[in-house]
């Protein structure tokens, strides 16, 4: 940000008028290099692509237990476990494949927002309400509410966490408008991250090979790009015209995957630097809460308000299936480690696994 | 939705609705279930009934239209009748009605003694709740019951029926019968964010047990609006300076990336062994684990990229004998020390960040790395102010060294082809079946 520094040297004495009209500027010149690189829409070329037509996608699973809206759901890295949180203030840990649950764990607050697996499939953090990010060790001989730990405490309700590569450090959002990069040992604050002027909603680490940077959306419709290792925001996208609840990288890293209240899902590109596909139909009416990719990127898992999953294919960006069976709002949705399976959570208090 | 429901509300377009008369009496403005499928399927771009009814159901449950004589908001496919709720009580008018208005409505129910307008079960059992909870204002309540029924009364008939079940319908969506999903309740998170107090109680919290408080926006950023705009300017510039490339590369690299996995998405080919959770058959997950009969697909895998290759453990085992016959095993260890570095707690960083310039990048280093001098230089300031970062420059220039020049060799080496070769030779004994069936999908694919 070298260039703040120089604009201010400059133009020390300058009014606002004068500012807001340069900004109009160049905001103007913007708008026209993207037009001239705007040059195809993504689904004319994919147009040579064969037409997904033999998807058979079932319900495999359902998991009962919870006594109230799942909130959020997370795999484990062995492919078959699956963390959940619901509004009744339990985290539960599954056993997908068998449905059994392993463990069961009573929040100190009601809606549990947030949980995610650590790499080690060791740990899981969860919080919400409480503001709190709360990690819990899992082992079967002990009590794991024993053994837990708070790690960091958010100004608002914490809305979704993930372990970035590693088990010592949790990155958060929250309803403050801001993330943060947190020290599991410690509690030590490693890094925060202001930019957002709305509550963050969700956050995607890059798959890259030094994971360094990670992608949050938020209630101020914008989608950004962090570097962990300053801090600051290197990217930034706008279109979505209201609450972003869900981020997600496509698998190669090179763009980003939006699912919001304004019934429609995205695709921005960071080469590109703008958004490059946008996923919608005048019969979705409602929200999207959930995003996912296949492995080959080609699916693109959405869960709605409107209780169905869309599957969407990311590059024709046409609808290819709906998946009905939820009795309530689809509020959390991934596609298992190894893209065997889909994972989706509900509002009706049950889990399913889709395949 | 809205926009929909005026649409089907269009007198010339939309969805008939006609006044029935049925045996003995008149049942004003309605419409049948299978007259919306229909228009629905005919005006929005919905493929099939069932996701039509799917629709039809939501904007019921959300009290756009209802049937006229059930409790139960939803939308069958068939000659019942429904009708459309008037926009006064429309869902986007922000009802949030009390109990109070709930009771007077149960109440003015009892008073007026039709067969039609009788109290279900559930409701009846709400007003006795409301009646005791309203102990003390119950005459007032029953007051306030009375005179709307009046009031009601003066109605020409139709009209009464028509007001009284919109009103019904009302009720149903914010009071639903048991066992129908509220469609009222509202995401909390939104709901926080609606009633959050702006920026009061930031530092009321603080000292909280375990972990420390992320500050909230930075203070700077709430002084001035010119610092905002200065800030908005330089990040507009900073977008113009970046070189962006054309939609039509993003949709070959796209494209591309989905033809080289597609072989490895379980939803597009079907993995050489059954899915675990379609066939309940573990094998898929414990072959994995065995170092033994790697399928051929997986060492192709780690062709794509270094990080592919890296990814695999057998892969990373297999590239570090190769190196290690090469005698440059030092890079890949540096790199990997980095990326360890990365994960350790904050408590361990320093020890390890003077492990790591000791071993690889002092001068009389066990391990000695090459690096540019550019890159030592700013790894060398970086470790006077050790960080978990600190080596990332040298790392990311590593890691550039290893992907061009140690990789490709790797790719190209007989190592490789040999173990290529290995796994293609056991996998086409055992999978025989399951790569007919892949290769057959794959032809319909292309073709």
């Amino acid at each position: 940000m070298a260039s703040v520094g120089e604009i201010k040297a400059q133009c020390p004495a300058e009014s606002i008028e004068a500012l807001s009209k340069e900004a109009e500027t160049l905001k103007a010149k913007l708008e026209e290099e993207r037009q001239k690189l705007n040059d195809v829409a993504l689904s004319t070329v994919a147009e040579r692509l064969e037409v997904i037509n033999y998807l058979n996608i079932k319900p495999r699973r359902v998991l009962k237990g919870h006594q109230a809206k799942v909130l959020c759901s997370d795999w484990s890295p062995d492919k078959r476990h699956i963390v959940s949180s619901s509004q009744d203030g339990k985290m539960i840990i599954w056993d997908a494949f068998t449905t059994n649950k392993e463990h069961a764990v009573t929040m100190p607050t009601t809606w549990v927002m947030a949980c995610a697996y650590a790499p080690s499939g060791n740990l899981v953090a969860c919080g919400g309400l409480d503001n709190k990010v709360t990690v819990y060790t899992l082992s079967l001989e002990e009590d794991v509410s024993t053994k837990k730990k708070t790690v960091g405490t958010h100004t608002s309700y914490m809305s979704c966490c993930i372990f970035p590569n590693s088990d010592q450090q949790i990155l958060t959002g929250s309803g403050d408008s801001t993330c943060a990069l947190w020290d599991v040992e410690s509690g030590q604050l490693l890094q925060n991250f202001h930019g957002h002027t709305g509550d963050v909603m969700a956050l995607d680490l890059a798959p890259s090979e030094t994971g360094n940077t990670f992608v949050s959306g938020s209630c101020d419709r914008m989608v950004l790009i962090w570097d962990m290792r300053t801090g600051q925001c290197v990217q930034s996208f706008e279109g979505h015209q209201s609450d972003i609840n869900s981020v997600k990288f496509h698998p190669s890293g090179d763009a980003v995957a939006t699912g919001s209240d304004d019934s429609t899902c995205r695709l921005f590109d960071l080469r590109a630097d703008k958004e490059v596909a946008i996923y919608s139909k005048e019969s979705i009416i409602f929200g999207v809460n959930s995003v996912d990719f296949s492995v080959s990127g080609r699916l693109l898992f959405a869960g709605y308000n409107d209780y169905t999953v869309n599957v969407w294919d990311s590059l024709k960006c046409v609808r290819v299936t709906l998946l009905y069976g939820h009795d309530n709002r689809v509020s959390c949705l991934q596609v298992s480690p190894d893209g065997t399976a889909l994972s989706t959570g509900s509002w009706d208090c049950t889990l399913r696994v889709w395949a | 939705m809205e926009q929909i429901v005026e649409k089907m509300q269009d007198e010339a377009s939309g969805v008939p609705v006609k006044t029935v008369k049925s045996f003995m009496s008149k049942i004003p403005s309605v419409f049948t279930g299978s007259d919306l499928i229909m228009w629905m399927m005919k005006n929005l771009d919905v493929e099939d009934q069932a996701e039509a009814l799917h629709l039809g159901h939501l904007m019921a449950a959300h009290g756009y239209f209802f049937p006229i004589d059930d409790h139960m908001l939803t939308v069958k496919h068939d000659n019942t009748f429904y009708r459309f709720q008037t926009p006064y009580f429309w869902p986007s008018n922000c009802w949030e009605p009390e109990n109070t208005d709930y009771a007077v409505y149960l109440c003015k129910r009892t008073m007026q003694n039709k067969t039609r307008l009788e109290l279900a079960d559930y409701e009846a059992e709400n007003l006795a709740r409301l009646q005791k909870m309203f102990s003390r204002k119950w005459e007032f309540i029953f007051m306030q019951a009375e005179a709307q029924s009046k009031v009601d009364k003066k109605r020409d008939k139709l009209e009464r029926k028509v007001l009284d079940s919109q009103e019904r319908a009302f009720w149903d969506v914010h009071r639903p019968m048991p066992g129908c999903v509220n469609t009222t309740e509202v995401d909390i998170k939104k709901a926080c964010r609606v009633n959050k107090p702006f920026k009061s109680s930031r530092h009321l919290q603080l000292g909280v047990a375990g972990g420390r408080i992320s500050p909230s926006a930075s203070e700077t950023e709430l002084a001035s609006p010119t610092e905002a705009i200065k800030r908005h300017i330089a990040m507009l510039k900073q977008r113009l300076d970046r070189r962006n490339i054309k939609i039509s590369k993003v949709a070959e690299a796209c494209i591309g990336y989905f033809e080289q996995y597609a072989e490895y998405d379980p939803f597009f080919t079907s993995p050489e062994l059954p899915n675990p959770w379609i066939t309940d058959n573990l094998e898929f997950w414990e072959q994995e684990k065995i170092a033994k009969d790697i399928p051929a697909r997986r060492v192709k895998r780690w062709a794509f990229s270094l990080q592919e290759l890296l990814q695999d453990p057998v892969g990373r085992e297999h590239f570090v004998k190769f190196l290690d016959k090469e005698f440059s095993g030092e890079n890949l260890k540096f790199w990997e020390a980095v990326q360890q570095l990365k994960a350790l707690p904050q408590k361990d960083v320093q020890d390890k960040v003077d492990e790591i310039w000791t071993e690889f990048l002092a001068p009389d280093a066990s391990c000695p790395i090459n690096v540019d001098s550019q890159s030592y230089e700013i790894t060398k300031r970086n470790v006077e102010n050790p960080d978990r970062w600190s080596f990332d420059v040298a790392a990311a220039h590593v890691y550039h060294l290893m992907k061009s020049d140690t990789y490709s060799r790797y790719l190209r080496s007989e190592m490789y082809k040999e173990f290529l070769n290995g796994s293609k030779k056991k996998t086409s004994v055992k999978g025989i079946r399951s790569i007919v069936s892949f290769s057959a999908r794959k032809e319909t694919a292309t073709s």
